[in-house]
């Protein structure tokens, strides 16, 4: 007894490094110069955990041993493939993972713990946690899928909505509630109950997903990730293990503060983004103003070239447009060409812009442009004033003045870039067609807005053609 | 409620509070980074998922205790994968010696 107390002191040790290890990586993350080394001491921190527990008596290797080999084979190859415009959807496909992880990590220690039990009755501390970890993380695991599904396109990105779905959704909710307490008060068929609460956990969170539109992704996947993050950190709590508790709550934690982050940037409660179904009904608020029939002005690639040419200060604003005209190289040539003829070049990121916190930061890192370019909303906003031209590539929404001045749009509130103080205002777009939440934008009306219509990367080379003519 | 659970909480919730802080502080323009950053830190799940499918009794049985550890996995070694490259993509300004030839 003495020799296991011993050992189980050992892990716990080794356990706690990790713990210290994750919190010392996130605390590098804050700033991009740390952030890798902060990255590699987690990393370790993982291996060390996942030595720790090797040396506690694994002895099914070919389950343990081949079960790693192709999970980190998969994770490997795909992590190193993906696209950066498609990491938003591979950051979702992980958590999917995690989350359906602690599902069955629960489910196997309630199977292990009623074989040992015969019969007697569970402790209530075991069957609250297990049962939630349970159901968290499956509905972690398909919402997730969920959401890839929707940002990889293969269904539908626009909400998807039916009569009478709030109150579905409530009663696969109570069907869980009814179940988890019959599990939690040690009712009969245990694990029966367990596993309709798991099934219905499942299917809720199919159904939480699918009525999210496309541009609210970027809460989603905060949300699934503080989601997955309690899940594991219940699993510590079934397994009596203090690594997973603090590394889960860590995540729990994090995803919380952005998604509410998220919400506060699209000035909507996260209530309103998970439930409103946002873009559903884009006829109402949005036909209105779309009527005034004003002339849009449209510009040519050479008169861009000189507008931009002879500015002092240019303020570049990109929306998820460039990303899939793939328009990041070319605009990072335009910014290496104008700056050698001494114009100012700043990047506008908008919080929400792309399809995940912080997504756009990332696509033009690709690019090689260099993160003390890039300019948060709030330190951006009062630069437009001084500045000859802002270039809009793929955005729209995130540059919309109704969100400041009238009150009947739908996104009235919202925090936007405010474009429309610089000088001149040109905005690339492939057509007159409104954004993600299919509200017409004012801006494009505006006298000193001028349009470059096309495709971005085209358009972006064809000034960048001209300026070396110059 | 036992002592047991309720000093776990503790746990639980002053990980929670040092999260908070410590993300806090994270600057927007790595926020993607960061998602994936914990993405890959609640993989530590696999150690739950070794401790259920790896022990002498392992009662998932190999083909569910398989596709755990697969799950699991995928988490970590996807999501430290996918970390490490956006990071290594962060560059400050270059230097401007080089915008002179």
């Amino acid at each position: 007894m003495e020799a296991v107390t011993q050992a189980a002191t050992w892990y716990n040790a080794a356990y706690l490094i990790t713990g210290i290890l994750f919190i010392l990586g996130l605390k590098y993350m804050s700033s991009p110069k740390t952030a890798r080394f902060g990255n590699r001491l987690s990393m370790t921190g993982m291996l060390v955990a996942l030595v720790a527990t090797f040396a506690q008596g694994v002895v099914q290797w070919p389950v343990i041993i081949g079960g790693l080999v192709v999970g980190a084979a998969v994770g490997i190859y795909f992590g190193r493939a993906v696209k950066m415009t498609a990491m938003p959807q591979m950051v979702a496909i992980f958590n999917g993972c995690g989350g359906g992880a602690a599902s069955l990590v629960a489910m196997g220690e309630l199977m292990k713990t009623l074989a040992t039990a015969n019969g007697s009755a569970l402790p209530f501390d075991f069957t609250i946690t297990t049962m939630l970890t349970a159901a968290i993380g499956a509905l972690s695991f398909s919402g997730s899928i969920i959401a890839f599904l929707k940002l990889q396109e293969l269904m539908t990105g626009r909400p998807i909505t039916y009569p009478g779905q709030q109150v579905v959704n409530a009663l696969v909710l109570l069907g869980i509630l009814y179940c988890a307490v019959m599990v939690i008060i040690n009712g009969p068929d245990v694990l029966l109950h367990f596993g309709i609460a798991l099934a219905l956990a499942l299917l809720l969170g199919i159904l939480f997903v699918l009525p999210i539109g496309g541009a609210d992704m970027p809460v989603v996947i905060s949300l699934l990730n503080s989601f997955t993050g309690l899940a594991a950190a219940l699993t510590g709590f079934v397994l009596n293990n203090n690594v997973l508790i603090i590394s889960g709550a860590l995540v729990g934690a994090s995803g919380t503060l952005l998604t509410l982050l998220m919400g506060k940037a699209m000035n909507r409660s996260v209530t309103n983004v998970l439930f409103g179904a946002f873009g559903a009904v884009q006829s109402s608020g949005g036909g209105a103003s779309g009527g005034s029939g004003a002339e849009v002005r449209s510009v040519s690639a050479d008169d861009t070239a000189a507008l931009l040419a002879y500015a002092s200060q240019v303020i570049i604003v990109p929306g998820y447009g460039m990303a899939v005209a793939q328009a990041q190289h070319s605009i990072r040539e335009l910014e290496d060409l104008l700056e050698k003829r001494g114009v100012e070049v700043k990047y506008a990121i908008h919080p929400v812009a792309g399809r995940m916190p912080g997504h756009m930061n990332v696509l033009l890192a690709e690019a090689n442009v260099p993160y003390t370019s890039l300019y948060d909303m709030d330190d951006i906003n009062p630069e437009f004033e001084r500045t000859a031209v802002a270039l809009v590539v793929g955005a729209n929404d995130v540059t919309n003045p109704a969100a400041r001045n009238d009150k009947s749009s739908p996104i009235y509130g919202m925090p936007i870039l405010n474009v429309d103080k610089a000088e001149n205002v040109i905005v690339l777009k492939r057509s007159m067609k409104s954004g993600f939440a299919g509200i017409d934008n004012p801006l494009y009306e505006d006298p000193k807005t001028a349009m470059l219509f096309g495709d971005a990367k085209k358009s972006i080379d064809a000034v960048n053609n001209s300026l070396k003519q110059l | 409620m036992t002592d047991h659970l309720l000093t776990e909480i503790t746990v639980f919730i002053l990980a929670v509070f040092v999260g908070i802080e410590v993300i806090g502080r994270v600057p927007s323009t790595l926020h993607t980074p960061l998602m994936s950053a914990t993405n890959a830190i609640h993989g530590i799940v696999l150690v739950g998922a070794i401790l259920v499918a790896g022990l002498q009794f392992a009662p998932l049985g190999s083909v569910v205790g398989f596709i755990l550890i697969v799950l699991a996995s995928l988490n970590v070694f996807g999501g430290y994968t996918v970390t490490e490259r956006m990071l290594a993509m962060f560059r400050p300004r270059p230097i401007v010696a080089k915008k002179d030839d």
